[in-house]
């Protein structure tokens, strides 16, 4: 039943064609400008074919944008440390729900959920005043702080749906024979979530990486500190704009998340939708 | 069972204090400035400093021509948005489930939009809806669609719906990924007992699969729904809300009012507006979660 007459077939490949293209178009065309020199980019109408492709301005962007490395640098720090933070919290929450039985727990989980839906924007007033009040604006944690706040909920949700996999058995066999908890901890449970803190780890570095512009843009105004996105939105700005440049440089901002999930994807994808499917 | 064992999951005291540090920083950064921002909102803070002024921002905001111009444009460019996105999203995922040659790498190619950050995605996009050397322009004047250069940003319905395409690209890949996880996800017994009663693909698509994936194509709107409404740097990055206003939706005149020009009481105003819609959307979504999760427990 599975079987398709070659019409289907043509009707769903074409399909597909049509789908990918819309997906991807914007990818294919921003690498395809990278490659070509600017006086062929800056002609009306577009012209389809260009003959002197070249790697130039992968080279030359360094120049143009002379802060890149240190916004590559601040992105990946950025990231890292949101990350970093954003597991030592969530680590012994997600436990604690996963094998705690206690008042308020699924009212609780709820709540996180609903926070989840709270874009960043309604909470940018307060968290400016504060920040200002307590000059750290336009440093490396005013960026920090409320990423971490935004990534804790799905985070929490996400581990929580790993402990539960883990046998209780296991634990509970270990604590019956004298097992102190932190021993439990060292010795089962550390071993036996390594694999799901991973996925979580790398979920809290894609999230933080992509959610840097907003908070980027309103926080800081220190080109030292900027992420890649608030970095080249900037340059957008003010100069006649060297697309060339600025995509290629918009590609190497893009690489390491698509190259992390490129090789995860199976997990992180299938992590994700569990939690939204299944419940 | 063992005492011991027994006190192992019911110590209510340990559970609390594991989660105490997250609780904490979500109160700390979420919930107090939610009754802060409420609180402005009665305010005429600046940076000049507050004084309070009673209902004076939401009187000037609900009795503004504009505001109520916003409210409504944040709807419409919200109701095409999320219709675009799962009628594509549900397309999408039909294609990348049937069983064709190279289905598995088609299914890595529709994510990229979904990862990488948005912000960047944009400056794609920009280039894309470029008037004059961009490539949509260029397949228009070629085929004589367009009669000359057309920044498709730069007219108020154009850029209106270049954004909407722009936060559907956005969007669409995780809406597909889900509705296809839910597609996986249908017995598959049902399919080969209509098959073997007769029934054609296309009832066995309507009468089987799409009754089936029903919670989840629910679940996804609420969703996607909240989500559009909250879209920022979509519409920040290409438009900034402009032509003359006419891609401002509520996120973005929250933020213009507030971080622009720095009327933070009048911005909270707004804030506070966005909360309610917020917490009506995610009111649904939980009593529908709950819903689905007892009918699930139930079967």
């Amino acid at each position: 039943m599975d079987k398709y007459n070659i019409y289907e077939k043509i009707l769903l490949y074409s399909g597909i064609l049509v789908f990918m293209i819309f997906i991807l178009l914007p990818f294919v065309e921003m690498f395809y400008a990278s490659l070509r020199p600017l006086d062929h980019l800056f002609r009306s109408p577009y012209q389809f074919y260009s003959d002197d492709l070249s790697f130039w301005a992968y080279r030359e962007m360094w120049n143009t944008v002379p802060m890149l490395p240190r916004y590559i640098f601040n992105s990946f720090f950025l990231a890292s440390v949101t990350s970093i933070i954003t597991l030592l919290f969530v680590i012994p929450a997600a436990y604690s729900y996963a094998r705690f039985k206690f008042p308020f727990k699924n009212s609780s989980l709820y709540i996180l959920l609903a926070i989840n839906m709270f874009s960043g924007a309604v909470l940018l007033i307060p968290l400016y005043k504060v920040l200002r009040t307590f000059g750290l604006l336009n440093t490396y944690q005013a960026m920090i702080v409320p990423g971490v706040a935004f990534l804790i909920p799905t985070a929490i949700w996400l581990l929580k749906s790993y402990f539960e996999k883990i046998p209780i058995d296991l634990e509970e066999a270990a604590f019956v024979d004298g097992a102190s908890r932190v021993q439990i901890l060292r010795h089962i449970i550390a071993p036996l979530s390594t694999p799901g803190l991973v996925v979580v780890g790398i979920y809290a570095f894609i999230g933080s990486y992509a959610q840097q512009f907003l908070f980027a843009i309103t926080f800081n105004q220190k080109k030292e500190y900027m992420p890649i996105p608030s970095g080249l939105y900037e340059f957008i700005g003010y100069t006649t704009v060297k697309w060339n440049e600025m995509m290629a440089a918009s590609l190497v901002g893009i690489a390491p998340v698509l190259i992390i999930f490129l090789f995860l994807q199976k997990y992180i994808v299938a992590g994700l939708t569990s939690g939204a499917v299944k419940n | 069972m063992n005492q011991k064992l027994k006190s192992y999951t019911a110590q209510t005291y340990i559970a609390y204090a594991l989660i105490a540090p997250a609780a904490l920083y979500i109160i700390l950064i979420v919930a107090w400035p939610l009754l802060e921002t409420i609180r402005l909102s009665f305010t005429n803070s600046s940076l000049a400093g507050e004084d309070y002024v009673g209902l004076e921002n939401y009187q000037k905001m609900f009795s503004s021509k504009k505001f109520n111009g916003i409210v409504t444009r944040t709807f419409i460019w919200m109701f095409f948005s999320v219709s675009l996105k799962l009628i594509i999203g549900l397309i999408g995922a039909v294609l990348l489930n049937a069983n064709l040659k190279g289905r598995s790498i088609f299914r890595v190619l529709v994510m990229p939009p979904w990862v990488v950050p948005i912000a960047i995605g944009m400056l794609g996009w920009l280039w894309l809806y470029n008037g004059y050397f961009g490539i949509i322009a260029g397949v228009g004047m070629r085929t004589g669609i367009l009669d000359g250069p057309f920044g498709f940003l730069a007219y108020k319905q154009s850029a209106f719906i270049s954004t909407i395409i722009a936060d559907v690209w956005v969007g669409t890949p995780m809406v597909t990924v889900f509705f296809l996880a839910a597609m996986q996800g249908v017995p598959r017994d049902l399919y080969e007992a209509a098959y073997c009663d007769g029934a054609s693909r296309w009832d066995r698509f309507f009468k089987i699969t799409l009754p089936q994936i029903t919670p989840v194509i629910i679940t996804m709107s609420l969703l996607s729904a909240i989500w559009t409404f909250n879209s920022f740097e979509i519409i920040w990055i290409l438009t900034e809300g402009g032509p003359r206003g006419s891609t401002t939706t509520l996120i973005i005149d929250t933020y213009k009012q507030a971080l622009g020009n720095y009327k933070f009481g009048r911005g909270a105003a707004r804030a506070v507006v966005v909360m309610i819609l917020l917490m009506l959307f995610a009111g649904f979504y939980l009593a529908l979660l709950a819903r689905i999760n007892k009918k699930i427990s139930h079967e």
